[in-house]
């Protein structure tokens, strides 16, 4: 049947047709719709890990017990997930196993913009890479034949453009005859001691050597002989990019970028007069053709910063631009917290306490933005906490007390919650926040081991945050509500003074919850336009609910949406003219 | 079939429903036979910020983007957003545009104004260009919310596809509760 599906549905497609059994992911833009996905297969067995390490060792344990499996993170998820991919190329599969690196060219929403084709080679795996939806869904039914012809796990990377982007897919029945799973025990193979992994590398090495000869009869690697003036390397989106800018061209179109096919180059370029590489990012192919002493032009046309589109590589390659009317100094739209966001209190109170706040990865990174501004670094996922420690070790005293740490339920359990050990354990003192909406809020609301549901919705045990703390030995946690200015800035003054570890953990839902009960509406809040003195006190929270109306009053008026309000409180509290207040009391 | 590439912009705030008309449209395409392509960006745009989302159909589309400056026509949510990518456009493209401000933050706080007169700029521009009542239309279909199905039908008057083909993909796209209300709303923004 044919359908238009975006990359990650197309690889949630492939992987029920492949038979695969069990799921793991961690989400993270723009990964996270595999799975989401995957849930209409009720024969895959489909989870959210806390974190990227632990859903490829789930994916590790199924395949080794027989059964397919994929993992599916974005592209700095691979590093939380490299310590067991680097070990699992040596202990190769049983079940095939595929796991997807989902990158981010042009930092759409990430921390970096690192080439995953790289762990690839480094991991020494293979990885293919495909360029549209239809590709998505074949490559991912062939990286499960290759990880098992060749006993290796497979790697399949795709960017931005690719996962969410649609094409039409023609897609066909899933395969029916594979080995039911069962405890197979092969010690030599999948114990990693010193003596086993020595005899393994070698194997490792003759599979990628076996793959390399191989990877010229993939039909998935292709010559596609035009003009032949000029012949193109290239792979993913850019073979698009390549067919709609260059249409004349010759092109050796890659399927496989790991490893690459020397042969197939090797003929490739002598049958062309000039060579180029067109890739997005570093010149991953085009290094490996130059040390094949091939001459080739790559990077110095294209940048290695940032996502490629057919303008750039229109720009790279000279020729002329459309003609296009120049863009305007416009007011920008940066991304905010929601109305009622339950974590603009807390940011509100930390910039009025000058604290110098370690931040995480989540929403709540928002809180860097003005007008909260209260955020002062943001490295990857859970790093808040260990750089709270860091930081209090080496400033003075007097400033310490300043150092406080932000983090989000779902962001604490994936690896915050070991830098919370360590801060205990080696006591460093200083102040957490848990910014517990009870959601991974950030991708879209999935559910964590806080939530208190799994990824099919069934209801489950929720990890009790508050005894989790605890139980690593913090002696001082208590619960604040952050939709409550006075009491935060009470909280937080107590927790900051105090020469010890203590932890704060915030009690109201991210607002986006649809789960009944969680999140409640307040009543819709208005701005009396007689009593406001124009003060723009309630601007400070950067609710988007509420509007600076300059033209009214004496010096302008504040006017509350009342579509948007969600009646959390907070521009109340801030109004010194009490001006604000519930409207049906208006 | 022409082979020509028809290049298509959807543009606005984040949680206006880009996404979904977006994905209606392609989906009328590939029910018309066409190869379809539709790419945009979301995750932090999630939280109000610029959406801008790209189909681009005809016999066979390579690019998932539209290239700059080839943009056929522009169906915008609200005005803002329709003037920033007016870059986007080949001279002489359509612009369809929901007369619809939402303030973004700067304006929002008083620190810049909404830049006023747009909608003259952009007919100045672009003569074939169409300024909606969006919420009004959708409002007299039935429901305000319907807006952008209101100018899925102003749009489908400006291509060449067959109406059956865009009733199928609301059809297939819509929940069924709200199914009549948007071919009322379709139907309304068609006349236009
Ligand atoms: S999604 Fe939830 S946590 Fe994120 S900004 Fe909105 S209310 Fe806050
Ligand atoms: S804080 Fe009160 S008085 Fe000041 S601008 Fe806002 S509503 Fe008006």
């Amino acid at each position: 049947m044919k359908e238009t599906l975006s990359g990650n549905e197309a690889i949630a497609r492939g992987a029920y047709e492949a038979g695969v059994k069990v799921a793991s992911a961690y989400p993270g833009t723009p990964s996270t719709e595999i799975l989401e996905n995957i849930v209409r297969y009720p024969e895959i067995n489909a989870s959210w890990a806390p974190n990227e390490k632990v859903a490829l060792e789930v994916g590790i344990g199924a395949s080794f017990g027989g059964g397919r499996a994929i993992v599916a993170m974005k592209h700095v998820g691979v590093n939380v997930a490299a310590d067991p991919l680097f070990t699992l190329s040596y202990t190769g599969v049983k079940g095939g196993l595929l796991l997807i690196t989902a990158d981010d060219p042009e930092l759409h929403s990430s921390q970096n913009e690192q080439d995953n084709r790289h762990y690839a080679r480094f991991a020494k795996v293979p990885m293919l890479e495909p360029s549209d939806s239809q590709e998505c869904l074949d490559f991912t039914k062939l990286a499960f034949e290759i990880s098992e012809r060749y006993d290796t796990p497979v790697m399949l990377r795709t960017t931005t453009r690719i996962s969410h982007g649609k094409s039409v897919v023609e897609t066909s029945a899933p395969v029916t005859d594979l080995p039911q799973p069962h405890l197979m025990r092969d010690p030599a193979k999948y114990v990693m001691l010193p003596g086993n992994a020595r005899k393994r590398h070698f194997v490792v090495e003759q599979r990628m050597s076996d793959l390399a000869k191989d990877a010229a009869t993939l039909p998935v690697n292709r010559i596609e002989m035009r003009d032949a003036s000029m012949g193109i390397i290239t792979s993913g989106v850019s073979y698009h990019y390549v067919r709609e800018v260059l249409p004349e061209a010759s092109v050796l179109k890659l399927g496989l970028v790991h490893p690459l096919p020397l042969d197939l180059i090797r003929e490739f370029a002598g049958k062309v007069e000039t060579l180029y590489v067109v890739e997005e990012l570093d010149p991953f192919i085009e290094e490996q053709v130059k040390a094949l002493g091939i001459a080739v032009k790559g990077k110095e046309l294209l940048s290695l910063c940032g996502e490629l589109t057919p303008g750039r590589l229109r720009q790279g390659f000279g020729l002329p631009a459309a003609q296009q009317m120049a863009a305007e100094d416009l007011p920008g739209r940066p991304p905010n917290m929601c109305p009622g966001c339950p974590h603009r209190g807390v940011f509100y109170t930390l910039n009025r306490m000058k604290a110098y706040v370690s931040g995480d990865i989540g929403c709540y990174t928002l809180g860097f933005m003005p007008p909260l501004s209260a955020m002062d670094t943001c490295v990857c996922m859970g790093a808040s906490i260990g750089m709270a420690s860091g930081v209090v070790k080496v400033i003075p005293e007097e400033e310490r007390s300043k150092v406080v740490a932000v983090i989000g339920d779902s962001t604490f359990l994936h690896t915050g919650v070991n830098g919370l050990m360590d801060m205990v354990y080696n006591k460093a003192a200083s102040t957490v926040i848990i910014l517990d909406n009870r959601i991974t809020a950030m991708t879209g609301r999935q559910e964590n081991p806080a939530s208190g549901h799994t990824l099919m919705d069934d209801p489950t045990f929720s990890v009790d945050l508050h005894m989790l703390c605890k139980a690593v030995g913090v002696q001082h946690v208590r619960t604040m509500n952050p939709l409550d200015l006075a009491e935060c800035e009470k909280v937080i003054t107590e927790e900051m003074a105090r020469p010890e570890v203590s932890v704060i953990i915030t009690n109201k839902p991210c607002v986006l919850i649809k789960r009944e009960g969680v999140f409640k509406k307040g009543p819709c809040y208005v701005v009396d336009p007689l009593s406001c003195t124009g003060c723009r006190a309630c601007l400070k929270i950067g609710c988007p609910a509420i509007q600076w109306l300059p033209g009214e009053g004496k010096k302008g008026i504040a006017h509350i949406d009342a579509l948007l309000c969600t009646g959390c409180d907070v521009c109340r509290q801030l109004c010194k003219f009490s001006a604000i207040g519930e409207a049906n009391e208006r | 079939m022409s082979d020509k590439v028809t290049n298509i912009l959807l543009v606005g705030v984040g949680g206006q429903g880009i996404l979904l008309a977006s994905e209606i449209l392609s989906e009328t395409f590939m029910l018309a036979g066409y190869d379809v392509k539709k790419s945009e960006i979301h995750g932090m745009s999630q939280r109000g910020g610029s959406v801008v989302s790209h189909v681009r159909f005809g016999s066979k589309v390579y690019s998932p983007i539209v290239p700059e400056g080839e943009g056929d026509i522009l169906f915008g949510f609200e005005i803002l957003e329709s003037y920033r990518s007016l870059p986007l456009l080949r001279p002489g493209a359509t612009v369809v545009v929901n007369d619809l401000c939402i303030p973004p933050p700067a304006v929002l706080n008083g620190q810049q104004e909404y830049p006023a007169g747009l909608p003259e700029k952009i007919a100045a521009r672009f003569p074939d260009f169409l300024l909606i009542d969006g919420q009004k239309l959708a409002a007299d279909a039935g429901n305000a919310r319907a807006a952008n199905t209101v100018l899925l039908g102003a749009i489908s008057n400006r291509l060449q596809i067959e109406e059956k083909y865009w009733q199928e993909a609301l059809e297939r796209m819509v929940p069924k509760k709200a199914l009549a209300v948007n071919l009322a709303a379709f139907a309304l923004g068609r006349s236009l």
